[in-house]
């Protein structure tokens, strides 16, 4: 075949992985939940920029192995050398600075969303009891400000329970938030580390006993979400999930002044199980934590706080 | 370079001795083989583990094991394939290869390398034994972050927990002692003539994680001590509510435990950059960078430990900074698959079970590869944190590419280990039934994670059924999938055709010598002339049976 020809043959079956690979990344959108705010959006955008470039990576290798597996087998026992070729400098060259630039790309458009993401809310994350000046210098140095947010829920988490308090003191095991509004949830953990994670939201925080952590969410779409517990809390881990449920400002409020005539009652799915025996083929009768019905935003016990 | 004579025992002892595996051994070889099968037991026992998870995992229900044997079962799961299976399995296989293929009579230190092995089945068996503990064994999964890895039953001081320390500690020091050894060996124990660059990719590899073993490890039994000492002793390091720090726990846990991914990973690197070449009677392209990458490996390695604690109120300078760092990864990574990849190319290939294992295990790095970087993009990590996408991507690292890299070892060198040959059928019958079970098992994971299913629950929503129903069904076939196997390798071993001392018509001072090779490896210390991986030269290529071994290693290695 002549030269020309084969580097036109190559041209074309990179052009057509680039293709595929490029549809791959849009078909990524698909394999993930609802996008209820606007990090989700952002994320979902830098998946499937991920998902391409790594689909072509794995089509080009996978295809190079296929095709060989298919055309370059050797009749049996002729042990004759293949192709006496042990590298070529430009080669690997090539391929020593190609994935450095991809991956310094990546790195950067994962700055790049991660900026915008900070400005969205993940700034606020940790406040470590500093003094008062250098959090003040930390504020000046990291730039853009977030705008303050339009309302502060205080999320409680214990063994094996979630539980909220609303700023007229109403409190509640749903998570309600008001859609398009930034909303900041100021976490406590009781007990172990708890991770506050709602997968159509994209955002995950651990939550550290002893430790003030916020996060502040952005939710633009109406609807009832799941939050989960991510990090691994013990016995009835499995058990941690809550309701979210996102609504108008008018609906948020009308729940608020409404919960706070009702009488909170307290369901507690640990401790429905706790107290039955197991029902399971394999009962082992280990020790287990004693869940507590108790809600814990009414304990109150959060005061080593900074 | 002089070589010293360490042991006087007769070079050719008779070979089918099976008790030197059961006593206090000091040659390399006999503990390479005490380590691998010791090992492989507790692969066993982990993936018996691994299948009642599964087995919980069919419905959405809890129905199988009550919600404590579950936390047990993933935590004890994890621990021994990680510190009983795969590091161990390496430790063996190094030791095995490592004197031969840089043409030394032994280890550095020959009583050293056994106590190093002596240690591995008393803390195995301590840490299986705490499912015979009144309140079972370890449940807070294998990183045992404080304060959940603290909640003990009240008034016991030996419990689950106290168990898995003591033994993990006693494993870490078995590691470290097996690194002294192993780089001590690699640097001082060269054959004369094998300079750095003449020697096989697999001990580069096997150089490269060990020296992470020496440099990481001990931060974890530092760490673990401290952890000890919180729990059976009052001390507050790790303790939240009483001024201690979790954070920091997860730190050292880290500092050792993502370069541990390296330290399993790299010898299964190794093992590819061996078996390729042989099978497809190329040398292996690119030989110095990817020798060099291995290094290269191990060094980016120590500095992405955070990468595992993105949500772990990690401030962002450190998130972006380790988010760099662990991209980088990729680099010297890429390297080595875009080589393994050009040795194929334009080759004769021969599909005999360990290239399929080897073929098999290099594809499906790619994909736990890809999605490894996926995970190190912050933003993207802060969503699939904690979820089956997570647990995805590692077993596509741990199982399907390093333990299919291990089989791919076990295969290759069974002719040179036991003088016999397996059986060709049931090996690629192996091969299939666990490549199509690895892929059936955890390629749905990855989806699910997306999805937000969160690892290490017992129960959960029906939404996500689907995809642990193939989950399951695939773990099953992997655990079919070891019967072909064990009936291969014990059938061989005891009744196979007797293997010449290079099969393969392979490259590397290892295949110059007798299958299986006599008690001080070699008749003779060769002296090297040539670099590795010579598949050009026709004398790897022709099969003269009228010449004998003596001759033709003579003729190879131009004493």
């Amino acid at each position: 075949m002549p030269k020309f020809l084969e580097y036109l043959l190559i041209a074309v079956v990179i052009a057509i992985l680039l293709a595929l690979s490029r549809w791959i990344g849009q078909q990524a959108y698909t394999w993930m939940p609802i996008q209820a705010t606007a990090e989700a959006q952002k994320v979902d955008d830098l998946f499937s920029f991920l998902v391409s470039i790594g689909a072509f990576i794995i089509f080009v290798l996978l295809g190079m192995m296929v095709f060989s597996i298919i055309f370059f087998r050797a009749p049996t026992n002729d042990y004759s050398e293949g192709h006496p070729s042990r590298g070529d400098i430009r080669l690997e060259i090539l391929w020593t600075a190609t994935p450095t630039v991809l991956v310094l790309w990546l790195a950067f458009q994962g700055v790049n969303i991660y900026q915008q993401l900070h400005i969205l809310g993940l700034q606020q994350i940790v406040q470590l009891p500093t003094p008062l000046e250098s959090a003040a210098a930390y504020a000046i140095t990291t730039g853009e400000k977030p705008k303050p947010a339009a309302e502060t829920i205080e999320v409680f988490v214990k063994q094996w329970d979630w539980s909220f308090r609303y700023p007229n003191n109403v409190i509640s095991q749903e998570l309600h938030l008001p859609v398009n509004l930034r909303t900041r949830l100021n976490m406590h953990a009781k007990d172990v580390l708890h991770s506050f994670y709602v997968p159509d939201f994209r955002l995950q925080q651990y939550i550290v006993p002893g430790r003030n952590i916020d996060l502040v969410v952005t939710p633009i779409r109406p609807g009832k979400y799941k939050l989960k517990d991510a990090l691994f809390s013990g016995t009835y881990f499995s058990l941690m999930d809550a309701d979210v449920l996102v609504e108008s400002p008018e609906q948020y409020n009308q729940w608020l002044t409404q919960a706070q005539q009702e009488l909170a009652t307290n369901q507690n799915q640990a401790v429905a199980e706790y107290t039955q025996p197991p029902t399971t083929m394999l009962k082992s009768g280990w020790y287990t934590v004693a869940p507590s019905q108790e809600g814990i935003a009414q304990e109150n016990y959060v005061k080593n706080d900074t | 370079m002089t070589h010293e004579i360490r042991e006087t025992a007769p070079p050719n002892e008779p070979e089918n001795n099976w008790r030197q595996y059961f006593k206090f051994n000091t040659d390399h070889k006999a503990i390479a083989v005490q380590y691998m099968v010791t090992a492989f037991i507790f692969f066993l026992v982990g993936g018996l583990l691994a299948m009642l998870i599964r087995a919980e995992l069919i419905t959405p229900a809890l129905n199988v094991v009550d919600r404590p044997l579950y936390n047990g079962l993933f935590t004890l799961h994890g621990t021994i394939m990680i510190f009983l299976w795969i590091i161990p399995f390496n430790a063996g296989i190094s030791n095995y290869l490592v004197p031969l293929m840089i043409g030394a009579q032994d280890m550095a230190f020959p009583l050293l390398n056994a106590i190093s092995f002596w240690m591995i089945p008393p803390g195995g068996i301590l840490l299986i034994s705490s499912f015979l503990l009144p309140n079972g064994t370890a449940q807070s999964g294998w990183w045992s972050y404080p304060p959940i890895s603290l909640q003990i039953p009240p008034g016991q001081p030996i419990n689950g927990e106290c168990l898995w320390i003591i033994s993990l500690v006693i494993i870490g020091i078995s590691s470290i002692m097996g690194a002294v050894n192993f780089v001590t060996t690699i640097f001082w124990m060269r054959a004369p003539g094998m300079s750095f660059f003449r020697m096989p990719v697999f001990v580069w590899s096997a150089l490269s994680a060990q020296l992470l073993q020496l440099i990481n490890l001990p931060a974890l039994t530092g760490a673990l001590i401290l952890l000890l000492l919180d729990l059976n002793f009052g001390t507050q390091f790790f303790k939240p509510l009483e001024n201690g720090d979790p954070i920091i726990y997860q730190h050292l846990f880290w500092f050792y435990s993502h370069p541990a991914v390296y330290i399993m990973a790299l010898p299964a690197f190794g093992i590819f950059a061996e078996v390729l070449p042989a099978f497809s009677r190329n040398p292996l392209f690119g030989y110095r960078s990817l020798a060099v990458a291995s290094l290269g490996i191990a060094l980016v390695s120590i500095f992405v430990w955070v990468h595992h604690m993105f949500t772990s109120a990690t401030p962002s300078w450190m998130r972006i900074l380790f988010m760099f760092t662990s991209m980088l990864v990729a680099v010297p990574t890429g390297v080595k698959a875009f080589g393994w990849t050009a040795t194929i190319w334009k080759s004769k290939l021969h599909l005999e079970t360990p290239m399929l294992f080897a073929m098999g295990g290099a594809a499906m790095f790619l994909l736990g590869g890809v999605t490894g970087v996926m995970l190190a993009a912050v933003p993207f990590d802060i969503h699939v944190h904690n979820t089956y996408f997570v647990v995805g991507h590692f077993h596509y690292i741990v199982f399907n590419t390093i333990t299919m890299a291990i089989f791919a070892a076990i295969y290759f060198w069974f002719p040179k280990i036991t003088g016999r040959m397996y059986a060709e059928g049931w090996g690629k019958l192996h091969f299939w039934l666990t490549f199509i079970g690895a892929n059936l098992t955890f390629f749905p994971m990855l989806p699910l994670g997306l999805q937000g299913m969160v690892r290490r629950i017992s129960s959960y929503d029906p939404q996500y059924q689907d995809g642990n129903v193939i989950s399951s069904l695939g773990a099953f076939l992997l655990g079919v999938s070891t019967l072909p196997f064990i009936a291969n390798m014990v059938g061989s071993w005891l009744y196979g055709q007797r293997a010449v001392n290079n099969p393969w018509h392979a490259t590397g001072l290892e295949w110059t010598t007798t299958s299986p090779p006599p008690r001080n490896n070699f008749a003779e210390i060769p002296v090297v002339k040539r670099p590795p991986y010579d598949y050009g030269n026709p004398k790897y290529s022709v099969i003269e049976p009228t010449e004998s071994d003596e001759q033709r290693r003579r003729e190879i290695w131009e004493r």
